[in-house]
């Protein structure tokens, strides 16, 4: 074996179409995601027991299952049930298959949120009248949501890394496109290094920027909560 | 002949196994001071935590202007357990301040005293702000309006949360150990306010207190609780002068020792 600059250098562009289908694919995942992990969290809230636990322990099976096994089934076995099944286009499979497994996550983020504003903040809610869902956006959410967005950065990093599974069912991106490039050349070096460096190129950054985020929240909280 | 405000009837309240309040009854007049007092784990945080519905009793009946607070009747006339409209109507006439004073600590200062008047009772903003700044001037802050809460001392702080609770005019204000969390040089400026509350008149004020002097001073009536009941109830002079049950001699001798 050997490494060819040429080949290294063709590849660049072809793998760079792939970036951009790695990138839209995370932060579709990522919204998703971010807003189905709210699902989670009300589903757990609801005071009915057997309502609770239910969604709880789908979202624990859902969290300690690979996220490999999810897409395959939400891409192969979905569409072959009676009845509910759908098929979908890799795409889409791979934005729900990954939203959701990532939603479990989030909404672990957004609880521990939720659960470090102090009881004290509720019951003077309470005692201005306010109604539940006022609680929720003027009182709760903007204390929980803040401290949590380092945490929820770190997930997007994670997320993107793990967008490449979607290669698997066919979504062509730079895995992918890596792929196809070392089968017809028979060359898998140079393209894979090149996915490589896109993917550290990227993410690097993003987690120097969460790093300092971390940093400058983890200052605000610590006065705000040192004495309400 | 007027009649109460609040009425206490029978009430209790367990936690678990622990029964806490064995029986209540009280009444509270409109613009009448009522002072509790009493050692620790008595009971006297849960009865006005009862009024502020942040618990439920487990026997016994609430009345607020003769309304059943946990109790209300459905379309087909039967009782059933109040549900969060109901709550809110009644609790409209309730404030409270807090021992841990509980600012919205992403709010500024006016901010925390505007939220309730704009978001409840859709108030005008301007007019919110007026009153909030008038407010604030009469606890003595209108220079801290736009800090936030992390930005005050203690007494400061409860100053905004008793001006914030005042904003949404209540006829019945709880106050729960207002100073037991300040330094003891910031004690008098947050007594000073409730004092020119009491003097003011019309509103009728709940405290929970460990300032014996002070009840003496404003309260036109104390009550002595121990293990879940009223053990003696009367005016601050009669039971603090010349307390009759040995229990609230007690009380006042290790009180007055410990200072």
């Amino acid at each position: 074996m050997t490494w060819s600059w040429d080949v290294f250098i063709n590849v660049i562009p072809i793998i760079f179409k792939g970036l951009w289908i790695t990138v839209g694919l995370t932060i579709a995942c990522y919204l998703f995601a971010m807003i189905f992990g709210f699902f989670w969290v009300f589903m757990s809230r609801i005071p009915w027991r057997p309502v609770n636990w239910l969604f709880r322990w789908i979202a624990e099976f859902i969290r300690s299952t690979p996220p490999l096994v999810q897409l395959f089934f939400i891409y192969y076995a979905w569409p072959a049930i009676p009845v509910i099944g759908v098929t979908l286009n890799p795409f889409v499979a791979a934005i729900l298959g990954l939203g959701i497994h990532f939603s479990t996550y989030t909404s672990e983020v957004y609880r521990s949120g939720i659960e470090s504003v102090d009881k004290g903040q509720w019951e003077a809610s309470t005692a201005l009248n306010l109604s539940t869902a006022q609680k929720w956006r003027h009182i709760i959410l903007p204390q929980a949501i803040p401290p949590t967005i380092p945490m929820l950065g770190n997930y997007l990093i994670i997320m993107f890394k793990e967008v490449p599974l979607a290669s698997t069912i066919g979504v062509v991106a730079m895995l992918h496109l890596a792929n196809d490039y070392g089968a017809q050349y028979y060359k898998y070096v140079e393209p894979l290094t090149v996915v490589a460096l896109f993917f550290l190129l990227l993410s690097y950054p993003s987690a120097l920027l969460i790093g300092r985020l971390e940093k400058k929240y983890n200052r605000r909280f610590d006065k705000k909560t040192a004495t309400l | 002949m007027e009649e109460p405000i609040v009425q206490y009837k029978n009430i209790r309240k367990s936690f678990g196994d622990v029964e806490v309040l064995k029986g209540i009854n009280l009444d509270i007049m409109p613009g009448e001071k009522v002072a509790l007092i009493g050692p620790s784990g008595s009971g006297k945080t849960t009865i006005i935590r009862l009024l502020m519905t942040l618990e439920q009793p487990t026997g016994g009946i609430i009345e607020v202007n003769g309304e059943n607070l946990w109790l209300m009747q459905n379309k087909k006339n039967e009782l059933v357990e109040a549900d969060d409209k109901h709550l809110r109507k009644i609790r409209g006439d309730i404030g409270m301040v807090f021992q841990h004073f509980n600012l919205f600590p992403h709010m500024t200062i006016l901010e925390n005293c505007m939220l309730a008047p704009t978001i409840v009772k859709k108030k005008d903003k301007a007019d919110v702000k007026k009153t909030a700044l008038e407010m604030l001037d009469k606890v003595g802050l209108s220079d801290k309006v736009d800090l936030y809460p992390s930005q005050l001392s203690g007494g400061q702080k409860q100053r905004v949360a008793m001006a914030r609770a005042l904003m949404m005019r209540p006829k019945v204000m709880l106050f729960d150990e207002v100073t037991s969390a300040l330094d003891p040089e910031l004690v008098g400026e947050v007594l000073e306010v409730i004092r020119d509350l009491a003097k003011a008149g019309d509103m009728a004020m709940i405290l929970v207190t460990h300032e014996m002097d002070f009840a003496l001073d404003i309260a036109d009536r104390v009550l002595f609780l121990n293990e879940g009941t009223i053990e003696e109830e009367g005016h601050p002079t009669e039971i603090l002068v010349n307390p009759k049950s040995e229990r609230l001699k007690d009380f006042l001798t290790r009180f007055t020792n410990s200072r």
